[in-house]
């Protein structure tokens, strides 16, 4: 079968493993992966505080150039660009006066049809129906499932999890032999863009997060999202000046625990390319 | 010939505002039978009836359409008049220019073509009205009441001591009601058992009052003042009549682990049991999930220590029928299980509870004796934190509603556990407090001021557990929106109020309607909130809103003073508006055939077989035959019959259609 | 010219629809001019025949409601009604009367902003159908070839 996937720019550049790792993934599960071509920025944040008919037109494109490309479902690896594009859509068929509006600017064919999956539901529609007989070794480990902001908000638009205390990645574990811990910091803000320009602020909050899971016992932290894992990995030496404690516990993406629950080369999940040394 | 008097109302401004009234009067004046038109400030003030009774009188008027608010507001106002003023009620019409016209459409030549048009309908209809005269029908003067809570036991109370027969049926074991769960209650602090207990022993005792406990409604057929109830009274496994209420099965029981419905799951009650000590009926009933010998087939404990032998394993459900003339709904709320709030933790974290089980906590009878405990490991919590609105006024979770009784009990929890726990702290998270109620402001800030709680504006998002304590992340808006963390060693949620889970499926036996919360939907928000648009039943209490004690209390007897005026009169008029099989000469007699179609499509068994014979008593003809007791005029019938031999009366064939038409035609 | 004024006839239960478009007025919800309601005690007493008759007499769009399922004050008459209704758009449908120019639906005496919703996308469908013209004319044919010659 074939499945788009858009990108974005993380998953270009900070976040190559996180790439490497899908398309590993996908490749042993026969999942034939499609990029979009000549795909465009989401917008992130930058856009929609700008203007509105940006925010919508930039990811309108995307999507219309998936469906031009004959792509009925894509993959959207990263938190923030799924949360874009799935509001995108879901805006512009609210509003056919806009999504005309938004169709003369991108000047391109819109229909808004193609079916957006985060990387959660690629995995359950198509990786969990066939995962139990792959399974080589066990992912047998203390695992905090981190979500982020983005992956399950807003409810109404995504209609995929319970917003304050999800569960979808915790099942997930579970079926890979992990067992996921009850926590506190699922859904908190890791400091998001803030990296860059207040970096200690980032440190704060994403301190907060490492060292709770760290103190239920958490042997791995799971992750969804290439910033939330720039901030808690890329960031770890500030957090740990934070903390005040030197925290090692490594941030995988869901992506990298499959791939080596299911025996795949640790390389060619990106493992090595990460800040906190996974050893795991 | 018609003589058609039409009388445009401004309702103040209501109507005048959108609708040009003189121009809507002026018009109808020019149409063919209206003799008489004219606008007025307020047509249903004294002086605007006069007005319609002088006009009947001096224009010597045939029908007359008052062009004003719904009919479902004022038509018996204004029949009423017609009839003072020497004219068959039911040659008055009215046309809705208020809730339908000038209240949902900008002031516009379309707004005043539109009144037009619907004025024109109405002298189109009101001129093929005929007569008619008011059904009369007997009243069964016994009262059936739904619900043995506080607002249950007082309407019975009331109706009783006025004299007439009431049926009380609960569906628990017990009467008694979410009160008898309570400890002690708002603004005044007495303890809610001591003044609850003593109305429930006097329904048990009342020679009027008949209680069928575990017993519920299996359907409902008639119509005001002539109901036919059937209750099932489920099966308790016990001989009512031999059971001495003397407790040695409820106390030799092996099955003793389940937990108690009273007690809101922190106490433990055994398979055979009472609800709780005070319960009237004391006679226990056997959880036939739980029991030992429903599940397994052997144990039967209780029956060898029943001493008068009352325990009978095979009981089944019984069928009661009870023929009543009014009805009180009185079947209370429901709460809210917060597990829709993951974000607070309940059923993650034991010591996360709800407000009920508070209640239960802090009372004398509940299962710590009224010593404020903490259900993980009964270590008396230190720090308490009480969120106020936990579901409450959050559209995100469904209940856009204030729940209107969580910031006063919260005020009185906090109280409480101050009272009961020296030394002890508490903070209320709350959004708003709306104390509105004789005493209760004061009662509030009894609370903060004497008994030192602490009120934090502002939501709580998240309740974790970290080292034995839980964290209750919030935000305080009054000092600028500062994150708030408090480490304590119990939460309890001001869980919301909600219709209960049978609600929908009660109203839809008694054919009553109900809002989007499923909360039975009273006849009129302001001057009908007890009565429902189905004649004869009445709501009291919270399965109408939420309410207080003092309000369900009040309501209740309101709900007893109608069934009263009802039960004072020994005959009813009902509205003549039911169907009628057309008659006339031999050798026809009527256009009905006999298919007897109407009779397999009316809901309320009204169609009768009529067998017209000659002298000599051979038969002629069958035909339907309308029974008007029965007859309920929902007009199924008329829609049915293929050669329109049957005709519902107000609703006729030619009067609809002429409405019909005169939109159409002058449009 | 003018735009195109839809007449649209409202047939209504007493119960359910009528009592909540009193409350579409009592909450002051605004809604197209163009609806005109006329009372039922309940929709199993609506004669589908005189919705065709107002097709023949020129109407441009009906809506027909009445309680939700269940919700019948009458217990039954919406069933009725419904099952009536799906024998009815087949026979619209032999007539060449678009099915759309039919608004069947439930609304309950507490919807007052369904109603006012429920009019308004029936007149904004009926505004793009435009005038209905078609069974006049066929009205008219019978009316003057049939009753007269």
């Amino acid at each position: 079968m074939v499945l788009g996937i858009y990108p974005g720019c993380s998953l270009k550049g900070s976040s190559r493993e996180y790439t490497e790792s899908v398309l590993a993934v996908a490749k042993a599960f026969d999942i034939e992966i499609k990029e979009i071509l000549d795909w465009n920025c989401c917008g992130a944040t930058a856009a929609h505080n700008l203007s509105k008919e940006l925010a919508l037109a930039l990811p309108a494109r995307i999507l219309a150039l998936a469906e031009n490309q004959g792509l009925d479902e894509i993959v959207v690896p990263c938190a923030a660009c799924y949360s874009r594009l799935s509001g995108t859509q879901h805006e512009l068929n609210q509003h056919p006066e806009l999504k005309s509006k938004v169709v003369e600017a991108i000047g391109m064919e819109y229909k808004g049809t193609v079916g957006i999956l985060n990387i959660v539901q690629m995995i359950d529609k198509y990786i969990t129906p066939n995962i139990e007989s792959k399974i080589v070794k066990p992912f047998d480990h203390k695992l905090a499932c981190y979500y982020g902001c983005l992956l399950v908000r807003p409810k109404e638009v995504l209609k995929f999890d319970r917003e304050e205390d999800p569960q979808s990645m915790d099942t997930l574990m579970s079926k890979l032999g992990a067992k996921p811990i009850d926590w506190a910091f699922k859904t908190e803000c890791c400091g998001a863009g803030l990296t860059m320009s207040r970096t200690k602020t980032v440190a704060r909050l994403s301190g907060e997060i490492v060292k709770d899971a760290a103190d239920r016992g958490a042997e791995a932290i799971i992750v969804a999202c290439p910033m939330c894992h720039s901030n808690l990995d890329m960031r770890r030496k500030e957090i740990n000046e934070y903390n005040d404690q030197k925290i090692n516990i490594p941030v995988l993406y869901t992506t990298q625990a499959i791939g080596l629950a299911i025996g795949l080369d640790r390389e060619s999940l990106g493992l090595q390319r990460h800040f906190v040394k996974v050893e795991i | 010939m018609s003589r058609i008097g039409v009388f445009v109302c401004h309702c103040g401004e209501n109507i005048s505002a959108t609708v040009n009234c003189q121009k809507v009067a002026e018009t109808a004046s020019g149409y063919e039978g209206v003799v008489h038109s004219v606008d007025y400030k307020y047509m249903c003030s004294d002086p605007g009836q006069t007005l319609i009774k002088q006009a009947i009188k001096d224009k010597n008027l045939t029908g007359v359409v008052v062009a004003a608010c719904s009919p479902r507001m004022h038509e018996p106002t204004f029949r009423k008049a017609c009839n003072e003023g020497g004219l068959n009620p039911f040659m008055c019409e009215m046309a809705n220019l208020r809730e339908h016209c000038s209240w949902v459409h900008d002031k516009g030549d379309l707004t005043t073509e539109k009144a037009i048009d619907v004025v024109r309908t109405q002298v189109e209809k009101v001129k093929r009205n005929q007569p008619l005269t008011d059904i009369k029908v007997p009243v069964t003067k016994t009262a059936l009441v739904i619900g043995g809570g506080i607002a249950g036991i007082q309407t019975s109370l009331d109706i009783a001591n006025c004299g007439h027969k009431v049926i009380l049926i609960e569906k628990d074991p017990s009467i008694g009601g979410h009160m008898s769960q309570l400890s002690e209650t708002f603004p005044t602090l007495d303890c809610s058992q001591c003044i609850l207990t003593p109305r429930m022993v006097e329904v048990a005792q009342h020679p009027n009052i008949t209680l069928y406990t575990y017993a519920e409604l299996e359907s409902l057929d008639g119509f005001i003042g002539n109901f036919t109830a059937k209750i099932r009274k489920k099966a308790k496994s016990i001989d009512e009549k031999l059971c001495t209420g003397c407790g040695l099965c409820t106390t030799k029981c092996p099955t003793k682990k389940i937990p108690s419905e009273f007690n809101e799951g922190l106490g433990f009650r055994p398979a055979v049991y009472v609800p709780f000590p005070q319960a009237v009926p004391n006679i226990p009933v056997i959880d036939r999930i739980n029991c030992t010998y429903y599940i397994k087939g052997k144990c039967k404990v209780c029956e060898k220590v029943c001493p008068t032998k009352a325990i009978v394993f095979d009981q089944e459900d019984e069928i009661i029928e009870v023929a009543v003339g009014a009805i009180v709904v009185a079947t209370g709320f429901g709460i809210k299980q917060p597990d829709f709030f993951p974000e607070y933790g309940y059923g993650k974290y034991p010591d996360v509870i709800t407000g009920m089980q508070f209640e239960r906590l802090a009372s004398a009878s509940g299962p710590t004796f009224g010593e404020i405990k903490r259900p993980s490991d009964g270590q008396v919590p230190k720090k308490i934190v009480f969120i106020a609105c936990a579901g409450s006024r959050d559209e995100a979770k469904g209940i856009p509603y204030c729940s209107k009784i969580c910031c006063m009990y919260t005020a009185k929890h906090a109280m409480l556990y101050q009272h009961k726990v020296h030394g002890g702290e508490s903070t209320v998270f709350y959004m708003d407090i709306r104390a509105a109620g004789k005493n209760y402001e004061e009662f509030v800030r009894r609370a903060i001021e004497e008994d030192t709680v602490k009120y934090v504006r502002g939501r709580v998002s998240r309740v974790y557990e970290k080292n034995g304590k839980l964290i209750v992340k919030g935000v305080d808006t009054l000092l600028g929106a500062m994150p708030v963390e408090i480490e304590a060693d119990m939460v309890v949620l001001a869980t919301a109020g909600v219709a209960n889970p049978g609600a929908e499926e009660l109203a839809q036996k008694l054919h009553i309607s109900y809002d989007g919360y499923k909360f039975f939907a009273e006849s009129h928000p302001k001057l009908k909130p007890i009565e429902t648009n189905t004649g004869g039943i009445m709501v009291a209490g919270a399965c109408q809103s939420i309410r207080d004690i003092p309000e369900s209390v009040s309501m209740a007897s309101g709900a007893a003073v109608k069934v009263a005026c009802l039960f004072s009169q020994n005959e009813l008029t009902r509205e003549p508006l039911i169907a009628v099989v057309n008659r006339c000469a031999a050798p026809l007699y009527s256009t009905c055939v006999g298919c007897f179609l109407c009779q397999s499509a009316c809901p309320y068994q009204a169609i009768e077989r009529e067998e017209i014979k000659d002298r000599s008593g051979k038969l002629i003809k069958s035909i339907a035959k309308v029974n008007p007791g029965l007859c309920q005029g929902c007009g199924t019938c008329v829609a049915f019959c293929r050669s329109r031999s049957i005709d519902i009366q107000g609703y006729t064939h030619d009067q609809v259609y002429n409405e019909v038409m005169a939109l159409l035609n002058e449009y | 010219m003018s735009e195109f004024e839809p007449k649209v006839v409202a047939f209504v239960c007493n119960w359910c629809t009528y009592a909540g478009a009193d409350l579409t007025g009592t909450s002051r919800i605004k809604y197209a001019t163009n609806v005109r309601i006329v009372r039922f005690p309940c929709t199993g007493r609506i004669d589908y025949m005189l919705l065709m008759k107002s097709f023949a007499e020129g109407v441009d769009g009906i809506i027909v409601s009445g309680c939700h399922p269940n919700d019948c004050h009458y217990t039954s008459g919406n069933f009725q009604a419904r099952r009536r209704w799906i024998v009815f758009r087949n026979l619209c449908d032999f007539m060449g009367i678009d099915i759309r120019r039919i608004q069947f639906s439930w609304v309950s005496a507490a919807e007052g902003a369904k109603w006012a919703d429920v009019v308004n996308t029936t007149v904004t469908t009926i505004r793009e159908l435009g005038p209905y013209t078609d069974y006049k004319k066929v009205a008219n044919y019978f009316e003057k070839e049939v009753s007269h010659g």
